[in-house]
């Protein structure tokens, strides 16, 4: 599992990109005034990748968000076990009795073997279950990234010099063995010991631990952003009116910093995809039943060897989504950013 | 040099310190208790205490941790499995071995695991990368640099799982993907791990041709390369004497954080390829509330984070004339 580190190959040296970009690209380029964000926009629908790399991430939320319509329509739930009405849609060995994993006009991507759920509704359920997570974990990354990078920028001093020195040692824990080892310590927080954990503290559990982790990076970028931002005379010139430091870092700083925040969340959101999978795998995230992309591959891993289809279905959604993914977020940076080098 | 060393191998003791206590404390947090875990089912009070004592953690956090730490310089008495000598990482709870020798028993695996895999990530990656800087927009470009997003995209728990469906069970080109010590086979040895090695390879490949490739673009166009060329020095001459120095400095320190995570245990591959590393040794002993192993492991890993960090940083020295170690 890549720890959710944005990788280091992103481009770093966005500092004052907005400011430059409007000034140099209102004069060359148009008679009316463009905003960043619309000359960014322009650029990236000229990226035919990105844009349908757009669509297929969309289409991957859309049907996150309308599982349970799609299901409803389709007639049937992930929990289920169909083959317990209908033994004949297994052969001897628990295995499904049609070929390729059992997929028919009724069962569109076929029967998990041994315990005869519906592929397809796991499949969707499991998305719906691991992007959500996923996306939650980015939201409260990013949120918490921001805050204590920006703060221990702008207030600089005793602060900065903490707060970098907890960077430092976030950074040098190793992630994938103290994500393992922090679930149960987040468990032990809400229940006592002997108690079955509830699927929504698997879920808040997995979220606490991926953001406690992931702030470190984003924090510290941000920190070097604002200690360079605000030196310079628009800040200077807010203090010099008399702006409160919220103000300041709100109106100030913030509008300079959303190229930066936006590449890192998208650098982070399939990272965290990948990791909650790994985790769920491993078995320390969530648990069957409780439909999830790593879940899943985790049981097409007990019999990949003799039904490769079920496998198949949840290791290339996953692929595809995460490829899109990363490719969408390229085209983000070059339209946010058309200077720097891949 | 010496300053440097002197300075950074400080800064690593303290780091080493504070992960240490993180974990102690944090396993503390825990609410299962390794006592009552190893004490049973009909478990009296008195028959705890004597548990705590032999397992020695009847004390409080803070003398624990200190007597922990001791043990390390000075080795340690327990009084439910004798003396340990120094450098002591304490007894585990769940098969009351010491262990280090359990890590170490672990070790070689989990070292063949991440080294084999470095040297072809790394050749792989770095060769593609600068054929790609070099061909740069002509097809060998454009087929590393896609190849290499679709790599990147890939999770070891799946790919793992097809490539030993292909090429282990239908056509049989690779061994089913075990361990055996070098000093023993060294064809077995390496048969073995061919599996693991090239699925590990393959994913983190990627990372390493997009690294180069910008990292040499970008080299490519500055100024010193363009006054060697100016002087009249070969293309392959300059590329191969000067630009590549430039370029090497950022992928070498990705390159240390990813075999420090490799040695650590690979935790996922170890689990997909049903290997017994160090990461299968740790998550296990979260599963026991293995305490001192957990402990153990931890330490190594985030050890070899930073000694190779320190290590990182003076060859990066050597490689580009440009850094000086302050």
């Amino acid at each position: 599992m890549t720890p959710p580190t944005p990788s280091a190959a992103a481009p770093l040296e966005v500092t004052d990109e907005t400011v430059t970009k409007s000034t140099t690209s209102d004069g060359s380029k148009a008679s009316e005034g463009r905003s960043p964000g619309q000359l960014a926009w322009k650029r990236f629908k000229r990226d035919k990748t990105g844009v349908i790399s757009a669509y297929v991430v969309i289409f991957f939320f859309v049907v996150a968000i309308a599982a349970p319509l799609i299901a409803k329509l389709y007639g049937k739930d992930p929990y289920t076990t169909y083959v317990s009405e209908r033994p004949e849609l297994f052969n001897a060995f628990s295995y499904p009795a049609g070929p390729n994993g059992g997929m028919s006009g009724e069962f569109w991507f076929g029967i998990e073997p041994q315990l005869g759920r519906d592929v397809f509704t796991f499949l969707l359920y499991g998305i719906r279950n691991s992007l959500g997570i996923a996306t939650a974990a980015t939201l409260l990354t990013v949120i918490l990234g921001v805050v204590i990078g920006v703060t221990a920028g702008y207030l600089g001093g005793k602060t900065d010099y903490l707060v970098g020195r907890i960077i430092d040692i976030l950074l040098s824990f190793p992630s994938t063995l103290f994500f393992i080892a922090f679930m149960p310590v987040v468990y032990g927080l809400f229940i006592a010991d002997d108690e079955n954990i509830p699927t929504s503290l698997r879920a808040v559990a997995l979220i606490l631990v991926l953001a406690f982790f992931g702030w470190a990076s984003i924090a510290r970028l941000l920190r070097g952003q604002v200690l360079a931002l605000r030196e310079r005379e628009f800040v200077e010139a807010a203090k010099v009116t008399g702006a409160s430091p919220m103000r300041i870092v709100f109106k100030e700083l913030l509008p300079n910093l959303w190229t930066p925040i936006l590449i890192q969340g998208t650098l982070m959101l399939p990272a965290y995809v990948t990791a909650e999978a790994g985790l769920a795998f491993l078995g320390v995230g969530m648990i069957d039943p409780t439909p999830d992309w790593g879940v899943m591959i985790g049981r097409g891993a007990q019999f990949y060897s003799e039904d490769l289809t079920f496998m198949l279905f949840a290791g290339l959604s996953m692929v595809i989504f995460v490829l899109a993914f990363n490719l969408l977020g390229d085209s983000v940076r070059d339209a946010l950013d058309p200077k720097s080098k891949r | 040099m010496f300053r440097f060393l002197v300075r950074r191998t400080l800064g690593a003791l303290v780091i080493m310190l504070i992960i240490s206590a993180v974990t102690f404390w944090l396993f503390y947090a825990i609410p299962r208790d390794p006592a009552m875990m190893s004490c049973g089912k009909n478990c009296t009070k008195p028959m705890l205490e004597q548990v705590r004592h032999n397992l020695g953690i009847d004390h409080p956090l803070p003398v624990q941790y200190w007597e922990w730490l001791k043990g390390i310089f000075v080795g340690r008495d327990y009084p439910g499995f004798g003396h340990c000598n120094a450098p002591c990482l304490g007894y585990s709870f769940a098969n009351r071995e010491p262990v280090l020798g359990t890590i170490l028993d672990r070790l070689p695996l989990t070292l063949s695991l991440a080294f084999g895999s470095a040297v072809v990530f790394i050749t792989g990656g770095v060769g593609a990368g600068m054929i790609a800087a070099v061909k740069q927009g002509k097809w060998q470009d454009k087929a590393a640099s896609s190849a290499s997003l679709v790599a990147s995209s890939m999770q070891i728990y799946f790919v793992g799982y097809i490539a030993m469906y292909f090429l282990v069970g239908k056509f049989d080109i690779l061994d089913n993907p075990s361990y055996t010590p070098i000093t023993e086979n060294p064809g077995a040895w390496f048969s073995g791990l061919l599996l693991p090695w090239l699925v590990l390879a393959l994913i983190w490949t990627a990372n390493y041709t997009r690294m180069t490739r910008s990292q040499l673009v970008e080299t490519l166009s500055e100024d010193y390369v363009r006054t060697a060329r100016a002087k009249g020095l070969s293309r392959r001459n300059v590329f191969f004497r000067f630009a590549w120095r430039g370029a090497m400095g950022p992928i070498v320190t990705i390159f240390g954080i990813d075999l420090a995570t490799l040695i650590g245990g690979a935790i996922i591959t170890e689990t997909v390829f049903s290997l017994q590393g160090v990461g299968r040794l740790a998550v296990d002993s979260v599963d026991k509330s293995d305490l001192p192993m957990l402990l153990g492991v931890t330490v190594l890993s985030a050890g070899a984070i930073v000694i190779i960090n320190i290590v990182v940083d003076a060859i990066y020295a050597a490689i580009d004339p440009r850094i000086r170690l302050a």
